[in-house]
């Protein structure tokens, strides 16, 4: 088995509640997640789950509580300022551009590091000297890499729209590669997948944590999963958290077995 | 030619340094190899490999895709006069064992962590593996298992060997001599254990170059390696005629990426089994149906003309001014384009063999202007025996005695050949080789047949498969299994049939009917199904394959010989035959004998009389687990027809 090395807390949430007008989304949650960890959440629909990973991403801003990411602590992230920090996000309802290419949609994966301006994009020169063609060259390289990794070599020119939903999926995890995160934001990375496709994207997640020392922060619902392939999972049920440590513990953990299983009253 | 593979790889080194040897996909482009860097990465290995232990006379298994580097590796252990194995990918682990065991492997260079693992989990097994070298470390970062290294490794220890010992290299290549064993094929049995074919340098550079010679090939043609490099067919064309001529072999980036890489390579010298022929175009008619109605009527008028002046165009016949005027309209229309997006557009020789294949099919090709012809060999006689020159190709035959062949035949109808790239013998095998190989020097192909007037050698089926009929209309006539099958398998919605009926007094058959095409028919009828077991039960398909088996019924009824090896009932299975399942052998052809037993229930129940019965299966999943479908499978009767004496 893998002997990866798990290091410091790197992303700590304390205390966050976030509220839609009336309606509690999450109360007072608080967990950590350490440096290339595997760190799962799961719990029943309409949990927080995804609340949570938006919170996280800075899309939405929560009322209370605060993130601490590498030593800086943040009130409120905005979803750019999150991306220069180095954390990256895939969807659970997948929002990548239909009608381009698989590799365009990567591409755009590498915008946030491209350097040169839009006029010397704009104005290139015929010989391939000068910055912006070097650097397309070489984002395009790095491009190349995460195809072979996530093994789509075949599909590199097809339309996304046209790819089965399995593969959408591994590009939208490609588009997120493409930004060399640190921390990687999973929203139902194995939603709508057969068997199959669910046991390639759990290797390639396993494969990104493992290579590139990515820490991994999923969502799932699929128990099988995630008990699989984190190191330490959050159980959310209502907003509040129920739940947290290893796969092992959560399983045994009296109040996760009724959050799931339901008991009655 | 007296010489051996790596002098072949020196020579060109030498006399060509900075040519491409090789070229392989990666990250987007391909990348060359030329002969001078080949040359340097196999000294690298050889050395390593030496240095490792590996003795002359030795056997290394190589299990991989066509990767450049496990090509190197064989030249590297050729080049120390130890014995390549090269084993199919796609085969369990447990099928590994036999062969590593049977050949004393100690050795094993491997593609990725999927073969890592095989090997693995065999050790227990093969206690003498020592030494597991990968390719591609993908995967395998944190394995620290004994005597497991990358082959960077390999390479990098050979190297510093290497500058340590300069002449090392050189002084192991000139030790290998012509008559030393270069290479051994383990074959698929079809019953028992695999034997391992075992070829010498002279056998195989022999075959090559007769075959080389034959078609005209020089350095300057290109190869695609896509097919498995364990069988014996890829060896030769990507390897033995590799070195010979001092082509450009091209590795396509994965295998899904082959039908890209065909066009972007575009191939001057192409083989492939009827079966990749058959997808190609069924996919080509499938996007044709799906394509607008002016597209569709231009490209039907266009192949009606090509059907008609196409193939005698390709046979060099006289055609009128007309027909090859409206040919050329077509050719810059349709065939053209269609060449190019098959990635045949520099095609100069296609061959196909391993099985029959259907006449429509043979014609289609040729009459697009692709020169698709066949050949007839085996891992015994190192490929070449029979090639049908370049105006004399038909879908029936399988050439013409190439040269150095001598073919006769026995009393029973069975194939003899004698050439001089015979096997030397089955691997510790002293019994199944004498079987085959007899004292004055004859092999026997275990297949029937006969040479036709025009000189052209006919395949009929396997002698031992070659049965009678008993009891009945047609009692003690003569039933050819695989004559009937392939018949039925000619029909694109037909993937696979069994026939029975050796013994019996009617003929029955299993078919399996091709997802691709029936499930394509199927939404264009809109008949919904749920998948394969679905769409096999579907009344409506039955009456397709009905009337498929009656055609060839129609057809059989006017060959005097076969008349009684019409089918009289049939069923369609509820699941693929598939090599994991032990159905079909790794070279995908049917184990009739095994169908036989595993589906006796069925096999009762269609000469029984019964129009249904259930039956459930195990199948196995390529990562070991299994499974199982069941279904209630309807039999059905097809009209026979009187036997029509063919009017002469």
């Amino acid at each position: 088995m893998s002997q990866k090395k798990i290091g410091d807390v790197i992303l700590d949430v304390q205390n966050i509640s976030l509220r839609f007008g009336g309606v509690k989304a999450l109360t007072d949650i608080s967990f950590n997640v350490r440096e290339h960890e595997v760190r799962a959440i799961i719990g029943p629909n309409g949990a927080g789950k995804s609340s949570m990973l938006n919170c996280i991403n800075g899309v939405y801003s929560p009322q209370e509580g605060s993130i601490t990411f590498r030593g800086q602590t943040f009130k409120h992230m905005n979803s750019r300022q999150v991306a220069e920090m180095g954390i990256a996000r895939t969807f659970q309802n997948l929002a990548l551009f239909k009608g381009m290419s698989v590799i365009d949609n990567i591409m755009t994966g590498r915008n946030l590091r491209i350097k040169s301006g839009l006029l010397s994009q704009a104005f290139r020169n015929p010989f391939g000297i000068g910055g912006a063609q070097r650097e397309e060259e070489e984002h395009r390289a790095f491009v190349e890499r995460i195809i072979d990794f996530l093994e789509i070599q075949a599909f590199r020119k097809t339309p996304v729209g046209q790819l089965p939903y399995g593969l959408q999926k591994r590009v939208d995890l490609g588009r997120a590669l493409a930004m060399e995160p640190q921390v990687l934001l999973l929203d139902e990375p194995m939603a709508g997948m057969n068997l199959e496709e669910k046991q390639d994207m759990c290797r390639f997640i396993l494969d990104v944590n493992d290579e590139f020392g990515t820490t991994i922060v999923l969502i799932e619902h699929d128990m099988g999963v995630v008990m699989d392939i984190s190191d330490r999972v959050v159980v959310l049920d209502y907003g509040k958290k129920i739940g947290d440590g290893s796969p092992d513990e959560v399983r045994n953990n009296e109040e996760v077995i009724r959050a799931y299983l339901g008991t009655s009253h | 030619m007296q010489t051996t593979f790596p002098r072949l790889l020196l020579e060109h080194a030498q006399r060509r340094p900075q040519a491409p040897a090789m070229r392989e996909k990666a990250y987007g482009i391909w990348q060359t190899l030329t002969w001078a860097e080949l040359a340097h990465m196999v000294e690298a290995i050889a050395c390593g490999l030496h240095q490792s232990g590996l003795q002359r006379g030795e056997h290394l298994v190589v299990i991989g895709a066509n990767r450049p580097r496990l090509y190197a590796t064989m030249l590297a252990a050729q080049s120390l006069g130890a014995v390549p194995v090269p084993l199919y990918q796609d085969a369990v682990a447990a099928e590994c064992v036999f062969p590593i065991n049977n050949a004393e492997v100690r050795f094993v260079v491997v593609e990725d962590q999927e073969q890592v693992d095989k090997m693995l989990e065999v050790r227990e097994q093969c206690p003498q593996l020592s030494h597991i070298w990968y390719d591609d470390p993908r995967g395998l970062r944190n394995y620290d298992q004994p005597g497991l290294a990358g082959l960077d490794e390999l390479i990098g220890a050979g190297s510093a060997h290497a500058k340590a010992h300069p002449q090392l290299f050189s002084s192991q290549v000139e030790q290998g001599q012509p008559a030393d064993v270069a290479a051994m094929f383990f074959t698929s049995g079809t019953t028992g254990n695999p034997k391992g074919v075992v070829h010498t340098h002279s056998t195989l550079i022999n075959r090559a170059s007769v075959g080389a010679a034959f078609d005209k090939l020089t350095d300057g043609d290109e190869v695609l390696a896509y097919l498995p490099p364990a069988w014996i067919g890829q060896n030769i064309f990507s390897y033995a005629q590799w070195l010979v001529t001092g082509y450009v072999v091209n590795c396509p980036e994965s295998g899904s990426t082959v039908t890209i890489d065909l066009k972007e390579v575009g191939p001057t010298y192409y083989f492939a089994p009827p079966r990749v022929f058959e997808g190609l175009l069924t996919s080509v008619m499938i996007r044709m149906e799906d394509a607008g109605a002016l597209k569709r009527k231009m490209f039907h008028a266009c192949m009606s003309v090509a059907r008609r002046v196409g193939p005698d165009l390709m046979d060099g016949k006289p055609v009128g001014l007309l027909d090859r005027l409206k040919y050329q309209i077509g050719n810059l229309l349709v065939y053209g384009p269609l060449r190019n997006n098959l990635g045949f557009s520099r095609v100069r020789v296609a061959y196909t063999a391993g099985e029959a294949i259907g006449p429509d099919l043979f014609s289609f090709y040729r009459s697009i202007g692709i020169n698709l012809k066949q050949l007839y060999g085996s891992t015994e006689t190192a490929v070449f025996v029979c090639l049908q020159p370049d105006h004399e190709a038909r879908a029936d035959t399988v050439g013409v005695p190439c040269e150095g062949v001598e073919i006769k035949l026995s009393e029973t109808g069975e194939v003899l050949v004698k050439s001089p790239g015979l096997l030397k013998e089955y691997y510790k095998n002293p019994k199944a080789t004498e079987e085959v190989l007899s004292a004055d020097g004859w092999y026997h192909t275990s297949d029937a047949g006969f040479i036709d007037a025009s000189g052209h050698l006919k395949i009929i089926d396997r002698v031992k498969d070659v049965g009678r009929l008993k009891g009945g209309a047609f009692d003690g006539a003569m039933f050819a299994p695989k004559y009937v099958e392939n018949k039925l398998k000619f029909f694109s919605h037909i993937k696979e049939a069994v026939a029975f009926g050796d013994g019996r007094e009617k003929v029955c058959v299993m078919v399996n009917i091709d997802f691709e095409a029936v499930g394509n028919w199927a939404e264009r009828r809109n008949l919904p199904y749920a998948g394969y077991t679905d769409l096999a039960s579907k009344p409506e398909v039955y009456e397709l394959i009905r009337e498929c088996v009656e055609k060839v019924n129609a057809d059989l009824s006017r060959d005097e010989l076969l008349a009684g090896s019409q089918v009289s009932r049939f069923l369609v299975l509820h699941k693929e035959l598939d090599a994991d399942d032990g159905e079909l052998t790794r070279t995908n052809k049917v184990r009739r004998g095994f169908i036989g037993d595993k589906y006796a229930v069925l096999v009762d129940a269609l000469y029984g009389g019964k129009s249904e019965q259930f039956i459930q299966t195990q199948v196995k999943f390529e990562d070991g687990r299994t499974g199982s479908v069941s279904a209630t499978l309807k039999i059905v009767d097809a009209k026979t027809f009187a036997p029509v004496k063919a009017a002469a």
